[in-house]
This record gives structure tokens, C-alpha cells and sequence, in this order.
């Protein structure tokens, strides 16, 4: 019993790095409706940029919000630069942008700054939490952060005007240009979100896994796993699908006797597959019916 | 008949006269194969440059400036260094492609130091086949000490089941009570060393060692795997991880405020690159066990090898970073096969490049442990076979009890 409600509360605390990607995954879908596969490591290289600045003397708080506004600046550029152009290309065009990007950041973060593992200070401290030794106060910190983004998330999608006009932008690109939304400009704010997004992810994750250029390889393929299981479209979705995977996966890893650590991977695959064919919207996602 | 015999005596007289005297003339004279010529030594070297394992490139690039800094003080036997590093991307098929191209279109007189187990079982049969040298090859598996069925392929570090096994007797003998966990990267590195420490285990593995959990590369962090461990109360925890996953594990255990016995890899046991992220409070008193001198570590600071090192570093890899301890097993492995092309002489066919490489007595480098000696012969492919136990106190390692041969303790 008590290795069960540990590897529940490991399971949320490694949860708690999933859904934090899950909503830089599902940032992006809502802007672009597409999955950017180079979302991990683009949060990998704004994590670095932060490292760099705190090596030079910045402060924590300070070069988190540097790195925030540099990401932003980051995903607008990217988008403006190298996504733009191909705007009307076809999807596969783009499934090899993102994975050419990929490779691009991947490569540069590990001749700028080599592959060994570096120590990313936490702003929570690492003793345990309310007494209890399985979730430090970094863990709690990251879920709280999670769950503010998510209500910040909630309402910038349901609220703003500018949230609406992105989610319209993303989803009926046409009529949204027809009632005067610049689309092309709400999917390079998307790049940008979901790029700054992804720095706070890197950032609390960092922490935990230690800082290096791949960092983020497994971490991105849960976080999928993650927002499919949560629904795309939904934030709120994404989250609970990340500390469902981390439990699940916990739970797998302990109690299928054998084989279960196996299977760790082939797991969140698996879930993948399964809502995709059983529940294509995920738990939480809205239906998306299109006018044929 | 008697003619014929006296003819065929007498032929057989002439041709080993003749035989004699063009080998004897031969050991003045200068023996080459492809890839040897009296200007230059041309040496083939594979890399994973990009791709997972990237960070091992590094390797390659210190051995490259390694040869550079021989060829500046005038080459070996008066003859340039060629160094051709190949990317193969960690990837098995490349490195084929890569190993093919060293052979057939650079035509190197041998294969130096290709990097991977996964790579070098990929290659191992064509270099054989093709009787090219695939020297000191740059992984820890068992099977590269095999002179029978494989006479041109040989090892360089001390492989992981033998390192396995010196925990296992370092256990028995301090804490003959133990109850072990062992935690593994599941793949060929993790299971060569469970596999060691079961031997040196021998019988009384069956009691001792109480948990067997393995892990995914692919997997973020180990914490899970941690958490189960500790529910089964070991007192004696191996970590035979990669360095990202060493370091979590130390963490982690110290997050628990659990005080097992800790042994982590030599692989992972780089001060700057696993115990520093980890934490040095976190760290205290794990143990290891290693061959080589660690770059951070300050005891070597004097010391004249070290010195040595850090002079060529300053020269030839400025900008590099110099606790990666790839620097100094490049620069190690590097000057082994310096050695092995001195003791050639003139005499650069593969056949001989083998015969001396088999033929290391005592040998040390730079950047070996003192007491730490390279021993081959026609038998025994495992050029590095002996470690010290090593414990983390303060910020570095010391080294305490003796060097263990694993030789000794191998079956």
C-alpha cells in the first residue's frame, strides 16, 4: 500500500513535467494546428539561454524573465523567418521543417555549450514537501506553476480577443481573415507563446533531469502522449493528461511484473495510438466537425 | 625417384636459404602495407560526431590534435600521422559505410578507436575479414578480448563485467551481509556489468542481490525506479547508469534522506560531469572505482602526466572544456597506439601493427592511475584490466585499497 500511494505521488511529480510540455504542445496546435516535433528542443535552448545568463551573474527571477521575453522573440522570428514562407505548403512540407529544426537546435545547443549534464538552480529549493520525502518543494513549485499557466492559458483562450482570434485563426483561417483577423500575424504570436511556454517547461524540468541538448527527447514523446490523451484542444485537457501518464506509467513500471519497466516507453506510445483510434479528440477536447 | 627427391631437397634448401636471407635483409629493409609509406601512417577513426551519443565526439577531436602535436614534434619514426574521423551518427549501418570507405577508398593501414559497441560489432567481421587492425576500439564490452575468432580487433578500458566483478568482491569482503539493488540501463552496457557482478557474486548471489530494476534510456528521469528500490530496503545500491541518470539517481537517493551503500559506474563517476549537477553534499561517500586520472580533480594538479596533459590541452584544444573526461580518454588512448607505431619500427604491415599491439609489458600513459599498467600478449586482448576503489569525500575522489586486477579475478 505504501509503495502504491509512492508511485502515485512520483508518478504526479514526473506528471508534473509532462503537462508542462503538453501545454507548449497544445500553445502550438491551437495557433497552428499542427504538433511542432522541435517544440522540445527549442525549450531545451531557451533553458540554456537562462544557464548562460545565470553563469554571467543574473539573478533568477531576472534571467527567467529575459528568457521569457528572448523565447517569444525567438518563436516570432522562427515563425517569420522559416514557417511563414511556407505557409501554403502542403503539411508534409512542414512535418520537415520542424524535424530539420529539430536537428538544427539540437546541434548548435551541443557545440555552444557541449554535451555534458549541467546543474539547473531551482527557485523552490529542494527539501521535502509538507514532510513528505517523495515531492520536494521544486516538484510542488513545478505544479504550481503548471496550474497557474493553465488558468492563465483558460482564460487568455476564452476571454481575450486575442485568444479568440488565435483559436479562429487556427481553426477557420478563411472566415477569420474575412471578419478582420490578421492570421498570418496570430500564428507567429502562437510561435511566440508556445515558445515562451516551453522555457518555463524547460526551466522547472531542467531541474530534475539536469540540463543538457537532450533533454527534452523522452520528455516531448510523453508530453504528446500527454496532450493526445488530454484532448489537443484543451489546456485544461493537457494537464490532466500529464499526470495521468506519469501515474500511469509508474503503476505500469511496478505492477506489470516482468516486463512493466520495459514497457515504460511503448506505453505512452500505446496510449497515443489507443485514444487516437478509441477517442480522437482526447478526454477533454472539443469535437471538431468540418463542413464538407 | 632418388633424383627427384634429392631435387626436391634441394629446392626446398635453396628456397629457405632464400627465404632467410630476403627476411633477414627485410628487418633493415622497410615493410609496408596499404596505408604505410616511408613519409606517412595513414589511421582510420570513427565518431558518433552528431546524433544521441555527440557528446563523445570529443574523443575524436582530441585524438585528431593528439597526432597533430606528434606530427609537429616530428611524427612517429619520422613519419606524419594522417588522421581520417569519420561521423557515423552512433548509427550501426553508417558505421559501415564509414569503415568501408577508411578500407577500400583512404586506404588506412588500420581502424583506431571507433567509438560504440552497437558500431564495432557492426564493423568487427568486414575488419576481419579484410585483416585491417580495429584497434583499441572505444567501448567497455566484454567481447572485444576474443584473439581466437577475432585476431584484428582489440580492446582498450577495462570491459564492464570485470568491472562488475570488482564490486562484487569488494562487497563480499567488506559487507558480507549485504542486501544489493541494482539498478541498470537496459541494454548491452547495463547487462555486461549485472552480468559481472553476478559472477563475482558466484553462489551467494541468490541472497545477496535483492532487486534487479532496469530503465530506459528514453525515460526522463529514474525517480520511479528510485522510489520502488527503496521500498524494498537495500543497503547496497549500484548504479549502473549513464552519466545524466547517475546523477539523478544520487539525488534522488538524497532527496529520500536514504543512506544506502552507493556504487555508481565508472563510466559516470566524472566529478565535473556527474557528482558536481548531482550535488557534492548529495555525493559523499559513494564509491567507484576507476583507471584514469580525473581532469577536475585537483590531486592531480602536480602531477607530471597530468601536467603534461594539460599543456597539450592548452595548445592544440583551446577551446575545449576541460572537465569532459572524453579529453582524457582521447589522449590516453591516442598515446597507447603511439606506442604500439614506435615499437613497429620500420615493419608497417597490419600483421606486425597486431603482433606489437600484443605485445604491451607494462605500458603507461599520461593519464593512467599510478600503478595502473597496459599488459597484452597473444592471449589476452584486454590492454587495461586493473581498477582502484575510489570513494567521493569533500569534492574528488580518493582512491583507497589496492589496485585489483580484474585478470586475477576473471572466472
Amino acid at each position: 500500500m505504501e509503495l502504491l500511494t509512492n508511485q502515485i505521488l512520483a508518478g504526479i511529480a514526473t506528471g508534473a513535467i509532462y503537462a508542462c510540455m503538453a501545454l507548449a504542445v497544445v500553445m502550438i496546435y491551437q495557433a497552428i494546428d499542427h504538433l511542432n516535433f522541435a517544440q522540445g528542443e527549442m525549450a531545451m535552448f531557451s533553458t540554456f539561454i537562462a544557464w548562460q545568463l545565470m553563469q554571467w551573474g543574473v539573478p533568477y527571477w531576472w534571467a527567467f524573465l529575459a528568457t521569457l521575453a528572448l523565447s517569444f522573440a525567438g518563436g516570432v522570428i522562427i515563425e517569420r523567418a522559416l514557417f511563414k514562407p511556407l505557409a501554403n505548403a502542403p503539411i508534409l512540407t512542414h512535418v520537415a521543417g520542424f524535424i530539420a529544426l529539430f536537428a538544427i537546435i539540437n546541434s548548435v545547443a551541443g557545440l555552444t555549450w557541449d554535451f555534458t549534464i549541467k546543474q539547473f538552480p531551482t527557485p523552490f529549493g529542494s527539501s521535502p514537501f509538507l514532510g513528505s520525502q517523495l515531492i520536494s518543494t521544486h516538484q510542488a513549485g513545478m505544479i504550481g506553476v503548471t496550474l497557474v499557466l493553465l488558468l492563465l492559458l483558460y482564460f487568455f483562450f476564452q476571454f481575450t480577443r486575442v485568444g479568440l482570434a488565435m483559436r479562429a485563426a487556427a481553426t477557420l483561417p478563411e472566415s477569420a481573415r474575412l471578419v478582420g483577423i490578421n492570421t498570418s500575424w496570430m500564428v507567429a504570436l502562437g510561435w511566440g507563446m508556445a515558445a515562451a511556454i516551453g522555457s518555463i517547461a524547460g526551466m522547472l524540468i531542467a531541474p530534475v533531469v539536469f540540463l543538457e541538448p537532450n533533454m527534452m527527447g523522452g520528455v516531448l514523446i510523453y508530453g504528446f502522449a500527454a496532450a493526445v490523451l488530454g484532448g489537443l484542444t484543451s489546456p485544461f485537457g493537457a494537464v490532466v493528461g500529464g499526470f495521468l501518464v506519469g501515474i500511469f506509467e509508474n503503476l505500469a513500471g511496478t505492477y506489470i511484473p516482468g516486463v512493466g519497466n520495459e514497457l515504460k516507453l511503448p506505453i505512452a506510445l500505446a496510449l497515443i495510438i489507443t485514444v487516437l483510434v478509441v477517442k480522437p479528440n482526447g478526454l477533454f477536447g472539443r469535437a471538431i466537425v468540418k463542413r464538407v | 625417384m632418388l633424383s627427384i627427391q634429392k631435387l626436391r631437397i634441394a629446392a626446398i634448401s635453396t628456397a629457405v636459404i632464400a627465404f632467410a636471407a630476403t627476411g633477414g635483409s627485410a628487418l633493415a629493409q622497410k615493410k609496408y602495407d596499404t596505408g604505410a609509406t616511408d613519409t606517412e601512417i595513414k589511421i582510420g577513426n570513427i565518431m558518433p560526431y552528431s546524433g544521441p551519443a555527440s557528446a563523445y565526439g570529443m574523443i575524436g577531436k582530441t585524438e585528431e590534435a593528439y597526432f597533430k602535436m606528434v606530427n609537429d614534434s616530428g611524427g612517429i619514426n619520422g613519419r606524419k600521422v594522417t588522421f581520417i574521423s569519420y561521423d557515423d551518427a552512433y548509427s550501426p549501418p553508417k558505421a559501415v559505410e564509414q569503415a568501408r570507405k577508411l578500407v577500400e577508398s583512404d586506404e588506412v593501414l588500420l581502424v583506431f578507436n571507433p567509438l560504440g559497441t552497437p558500431s564495432n560489432s557492426a564493423i568487427q567481421k568486414y575488419l576481419n575479414a579484410k585483416k585491417v587492425p580495429q584497434l583499441f576500439v572505444a567501448t567497455g564490452a566484454t567481447k572485444w578480448n576474443d584473439p581466437k575468432d577475432f585476431p584484428w580487433t582489440m580492446g582498450w578500458q577495462p570491459s564492464y563485467q570485470s568491472e562488475g566483478q570488482i564490486y562484487a568482491k569488494f562487497l563480499l569482503k567488506e559487507k558480507p551481509d549485504a542486501k544489493i539493488a541494482v539498478l541498470y540501463q537496459n541494454d548491452d552496457f547495463g547487462k555486461d556489468y549485472l552480468k559481472g557482478i553476478k559472477d563475482g557474486l558466484g553462489a551467494k548471489a541468490a541472497t545477496m542481490l535483492i532487486a534487479e530494476e532496469s530503465y530506459e534510456v528514453s525515460e526522463p528521469t529514474v525517480d520511479s525506479h528510485i522510489v520502488k528500490l527503496k521500498s524494498l530496503n537495500p543497503d547496497v545500491v549500484i548504479s549502473i547508469t549513464t552519466p545524466k541518470f547517475a546523477a539523478q539517481t544520487i539525488k534522488k537517493i538524497a532527496e529520500l534522506s536514504w543512506k544506502p551503500l552507493q556504487i555508481v559506474a565508472n563510466v559516470s563517476s566524472s566529478i565535473g560531469s556527474v557528482m558536481k549537477p548531482a550535488g557534492f553534499e548529495a555525493a559523499q561517500d559513494v564509491l567507484s572505482a576507476n583507471y584514469g586520472k580525473d581532469a577536475s580533480d585537483e590531486q592531480w594538479k602536480n602531477d607530471p602526466g597530468m601536467k603534461k596533459w594539460a599543456a597539450f590541452v592548452d595548445k592544440y584544444l583551446p577551446d575545449a572544456n576541460r572537465i569532459d573526461s572524453n579529453l582524457v580518454y582521447g589522449y590516453g588512448a591516442a598515446q597507447t597506439l603511439h606506442k604500439v607505431l614506435e615499437m613497429c619500427g620500420n615493419d608497417l604491415t597490419r600483421a606486425n601493427v597486431m603482433k606489437q599491439a600484443a605485445s604491451l609489458k607494462d605500458f603507461t600513459t599520461d593519464t593512467l592511475l599510478p600503478g595502473v599498467k597496459i599488459n597484452t600478449s597473444a592471449t589476452d586482448f584486454a590492454p587495461i584490466s586493473s581498477l582502484q576503489m575510489m570513494r567521493f569525500k569533500g569534492e574528488k575522489w580518493e582512491l583507497f585499497g589496492d589496485i585489483i586486477s580484474a585478470d586475477a579475478t576473471a572466472n
